[in-house]
């Protein structure tokens, strides 16, 4: 599986969609960092980009991926190697590379511009995690859809549609059921509609670290006593867990199953 | 050395493979032959475990196939079309595979036989598709196997090469070493094959050798063969347009 | 006429200082005429000197009853430790300078304090450095007094109950508070029935509550203050013509933090103040008749939140830059004026360029409103479809009030004032 992994990163690492995917980064975190008015603003701003786009990136990179590899599976599969180590290894592959560029390209400007030295390092740290965290979901997603669909354009649509669905659309069922249950206290619903979603649950984690947790008021209170706990630790790593963990596990047993 | 037994296989309603049973003996060279969609590589795959059979057992050297994995360290694969990873060079893809193949692999001589030597730091995207062929051939024949599974091995190749892809055949045959290949070149079935088999929609309708062939329909190798095909569609009643072409 | 009046003056300073008065210094030290300040103040005559000598002094309950100067050299620490007030002044025209008070205790029975006056005017307290006390100066029904260049730093721990106040005044009118430095107490500044208090140039941070406290408290002003850092910022509440100007009201960040709260306020100016990174940074609630000119809101979590029956209100000439929301009411129907202020929010354009923009703003968000509804929608703000929501809102506006908006907003921020000039 070692193996697998090893080439399927030293391969991904040299296309052109990492390095850009790594330059957009660089340059984005750059950029914030140099014209925003203080680092607590960057963060917020980085926060915004790699919440909308580590998820898009990831599972559709991860779907076109998966679609190229196919032809190439079909000689891998044939060497003597376990059918579960090479799904293993492609997938681990491509979340080490994604994950790579991601955190040199945000570390190197905020590593330059001293964060270490200010009292952010930890957002930054945050930042990072939940960054990583994300590709790791979405990579997994993509790797569901690709396994479980041979048609490559309608796999594309079902990833715009997967990423649209968590991104944006799950919000807004959010917003509509806080509304039809106003006049309940909403905070526990509230609590558990956000950790359900990997989206919503590392934007929240991250706004809650840094100075923006003072806006969401009484609910970023109890947000913040749930998240500081060692429960809500637990629940955080136990969601995003089962984020990777669910479709990792129904993949690699669908893959064992599936025709070349 | 191989052996089909009621083999199946369905893909949805579809029947690829019906209910084949089959054997194929050590050291020999055996065509795979039929049309488009006869179910060639199905069967071919179903060997290697790339295609999970509906029904029925394989046996290799007298032990099942099903969920192992160890067997094919006695066998070379020379997939159909190959979508190499695009952006490694040619000798990190030859390194990657004798890496997963624990390092037995004997590339050399082959790289110079096939005359890949000056493309070896190439990125794969960048070579002609007979060059990738040439590839996929050092991959294949690289490692020392008792079976060679060989799916349309002369695929984009140069008459010189496939001279020399020729001699390679024989001169492994003649160490012993067995063969089952497809291609939709009959003279290249006839200079190869010791022995043929042929698929049609699903089912064997010819075993044996070229020349139990050629004598069962007293012509030469090509006519035998159309006659094979016309014979099978009064059989069934089916059009011969939609099958003549023969793969 | 005149001659004989001026020679009235000259018998009565004579007279004076026939009986000694102002005469006398009184040196307080370890190898001094005395070594207990207690006993010093009680041997002294109205208008002597107490000169207090550099060292350590635990003594509490010093009582000031006659018009005296207590003066400190090199900050003599006077320890108030114990159940008392450390000094009590109840006489008019006295004057502590340069001493320095610690450690007056906790008490949950009696407000103690490093200096309280009781029905004493006229007094002067400045330049003392006040440390670790329960509270710092307690001013009950006296007036007229001068409180300047103090530094007050409390010993505030979490709770509101175990930590006083620095400068505290109850009952007590036309008091000037100028220059002084108070930190880490429950409230900088408390006034409560104050009236004509004036506030200036005062630093008032990293208090637990309020960094400057009105309370019942009219026709006061407050000019060229800083306020940073305190756990709730500075209310104003239950008073009338209060002035508010080139104020600073800088990073009162938390999840009830105001820049300036506002409650049951009439007839008041707030000009020429700042107001950075704020949660809220002006919060109005029954807040009527307020002028709001000329100010900055910079990167504040919410600009203004006007809430309730606020009325007659003016916003004009303000800029509103990179706050969260700059504008949020639950008022449908307005009038209050907003007008001619600089937002930068504002996506309008300006065709004839004569420097406002052609089309009005409104400065309320969707989301605002959403989550004056839902209070727990919060949560997702700089969600994706909370952006997408804003957007489609602010292009074609449905839901957020039509009435509330700014029919002239400037193209450019105004060049404002925060330096109070020196006749303010």
């Amino acid at each position: 599986m070692l193996k697998v992994l090893k080439y399927s990163f030293f391969d991904l690492l040299r296309s052109r969609w990492t390095y850009l995917y790594f330059l957009f980064f660089l340059v984005s975190a750059a950029t914030l960092l140099y014209l925003s008015s203080g680092t607590s603003v960057a963060v917020i701003s980085m926060m915004n980009l790699e919440i909308i786009l580590i998820p898009l990136v990831s599972i559709m990179f991860g779907t076109i991926y998966y679609y190229q590899n196919a032809d190439f599976n079909k000689l891998l599969l044939s060497l003597p190697i376990k059918r579960s180590k090479v799904f293993l290894g492609q997938y681990l592959g491509i979340v080490a590379s994604l994950g790579f560029s991601f955190v040199l390209g945000i570390s190197i400007p905020f590593i330059v511009y001293g964060i270490f030295y200010t009292s952010y390092w930890d957002d930054f740290l945050y930042l990072l995690i939940v960054g990583v965290i994300l590709t790791t979901i979405f990579l997994s997603l993509s790797f569901l859809i690709g396994v479980n669909n041979t048609n490559k354009m309608k796999g594309f649509g079902l990833s715009i549609l997967t990423w649209l669905m968590l991104a944006v659309i799950y919000d807004g069922i959010v917003l509509f059921v806080l509304f039809l249950m106003e006049q309940y206290p909403l905070e526990k619903i509230t609590l558990i509609l956000t950790i359900l979603n990997p989206i919503d649950l590392g934007r929240t984690f991250i706004m809650l670290q840094s100075d923006q947790a003072a806006l969401l008021g009484f609910t970023g209170a109890v947000f913040r006593n749930f998240f500081g706990t060692k429960t809500g630790i637990s629940v955080i790593s136990f969601v995003s867990l089962l984020w990777v963990g669910i479709p990792l596990y129904y993949n690699i047993k669908k893959f064992k199953m599936k025709d070349f | 050395m191989i052996e089909f037994k009621h083999l199946s296989k369905n893909y949805q309603k579809k029947k690829v493979l019906k209910d084949i049973s089959l054997s194929i003996q050590a050291g020999k060279r055996t065509a795979v032959l039929g049309p488009n969609g006869s179910g060639k590589t199905t069967l071919i795959k179903t060997l290697l475990g790339l295609v999970i059979p509906t029904n029925g057992e394989i046996l290799y050297k007298g032990s099942t196939v099903s969920k192992k994995w160890s067997y094919r360290e006695n066998i070379s694969y020379l997939p159909q079309i190959t979508n190499f990873p695009d952006n490694l060079m040619v000798k990190e893809l030859l390194k990657m595979i004798n890496d997963l193949r624990g390092g037995t692999a004997a590339y050399q001589q082959l790289i110079e036989r096939f005359g890949v030597d000056n493309f070896l730091n190439e990125r794969i995207r960048n070579l002609s598709g007979g060059m990738v062929q040439k590839v996929n051939l050092i991959l294949t024949f690289g490692f020392d196997s008792d079976l060679y599974i060989l799916d349309e091995p002369s695929n984009g190749l140069d008459p010189t090469a496939l001279i020399k892809l020729k001699e390679l055949i024989f001169d492994l045959s003649g160490k012993g070493k067995s063969f089952l290949f497809t291609t939709h070149i009959l003279p290249l079935v006839e200079q190869l094959a010791d022995e043929i088999i042929f698929l049609l929609e699903g089912e064997i309708i010819f075993q044996g050798s070229i020349s139990t062939l050629k004598e069962n329909h007293q012509t030469n190798f090509e006519q035998a063969i159309v006659q094979l095909l016309q014979q099978s569609d009064k059989f069934r009643g089916g059009n011969p347009a939609q099958q003549q072409k023969i793969s | 006429m005149l001659q004989k009046r001026l020679i009235y003056l000259l018998f009565l300073f004579i007279g004076i200082s026939v009986q000694g008065y102002g005469q006398k210094r009184l040196e307080v030290g370890k190898d001094k005429a005395f070594t207990s300040v207690r006993k010093a103040i009680n041997n002294a005559q109205p208008f002597d000197t107490v000169l207090i000598y550099e060292g350590y002094y635990k003594e509490a309950d010093i009582q000031i009853d006659k018009p005296l100067v207590i003066e400190g050299i090199n900050y003599p620490e006077i320890d108030g430790s114990g159940d008392e007030n450390a000094i009590t002044v109840t006489s008019d025209s006295v004057t502590i300078r340069g001493i320095s008070v610690v450690n007056v205790s906790t008490n949950y029975m009696n407000d103690l304090a490093a200096i309280t006056l009781i029905k004493a005017s006229y007094c002067t307290l400045e330049n003392n450095r006040l440390r670790n006390n329960f509270f710092g100066i307690f001013l009950q029904r006296s007036n007229f007094n001068l409180i300047q260049n103090n530094r007050i730093e409390g010993n505030s721990k979490e709770d509101e109950v175990s930590s006083g106040n620095a400068v505290h005044l109850w009952y007590s009118k036309n008091n000037r508070i100028l220059n002084n430095e108070t930190l880490k107490h429950r409230d900088g500044i408390y006034l409560e029935f104050a009236d004509f208090t004036t506030i200036k140039g005062n630093f008032s941070h990293d208090q637990i509550r309020y960094g400057l406290h009105f309370m019942f408290s009219n026709n006061c002003k407050y000019i060229g203050n800083e306020f940073e850092n305190n756990g709730a910022g500075v209310a104003v509440m239950f008073s009338r013509n209060i002035l508010m100007r080139y104020n600073h009201f800088r990073r009162n960040w938390g999840s009830a933090s105001y820049g300036l709260l506002l409650k049951e306020i009439y007839d008041a100016e707030v000009v020429n103040n700042q107001f950075t990174e704020n949660t809220i940074a002006i919060y109005g609630e029954s807040a009527t008749r307020i002028k709001f000119l000329n100010n900055s809101f910079k990167d504040n979590g919410w600009g203004f939140k006007l809430l309730g029956s606020c009325y007659d209100n003016i916003v004009s000439e303000n800029n509103f830059i990179n706050n969260n929301f700059d504008f949020v009411t639950n008022v449908e129907k307005s009038s209050n004026t907003i007008s001619k202020n600089y937002w930068s929010e504002y996506s309008g354009y300006d065709l004839d360029r004569n420097g406002v923009g052609d089309i009005p703003h409104r400065p309320i968000k969707l989301f605002s409103v959403v989550t004056q509804v839902v209070p727990d929608a919060i949560i997702l703000n700089q969600s994706l479809f909370v952006q997408l929501l804003d957007l489609a809102e602010k292009v074609n506006p449905t839901i957020t009030s039509v009435h509330i908006k700014d029919p002239d907003p400037v193209m450019k921020p105004w060049r404002l004032f925060f330096k109070p000039k020196s006749n303010d």
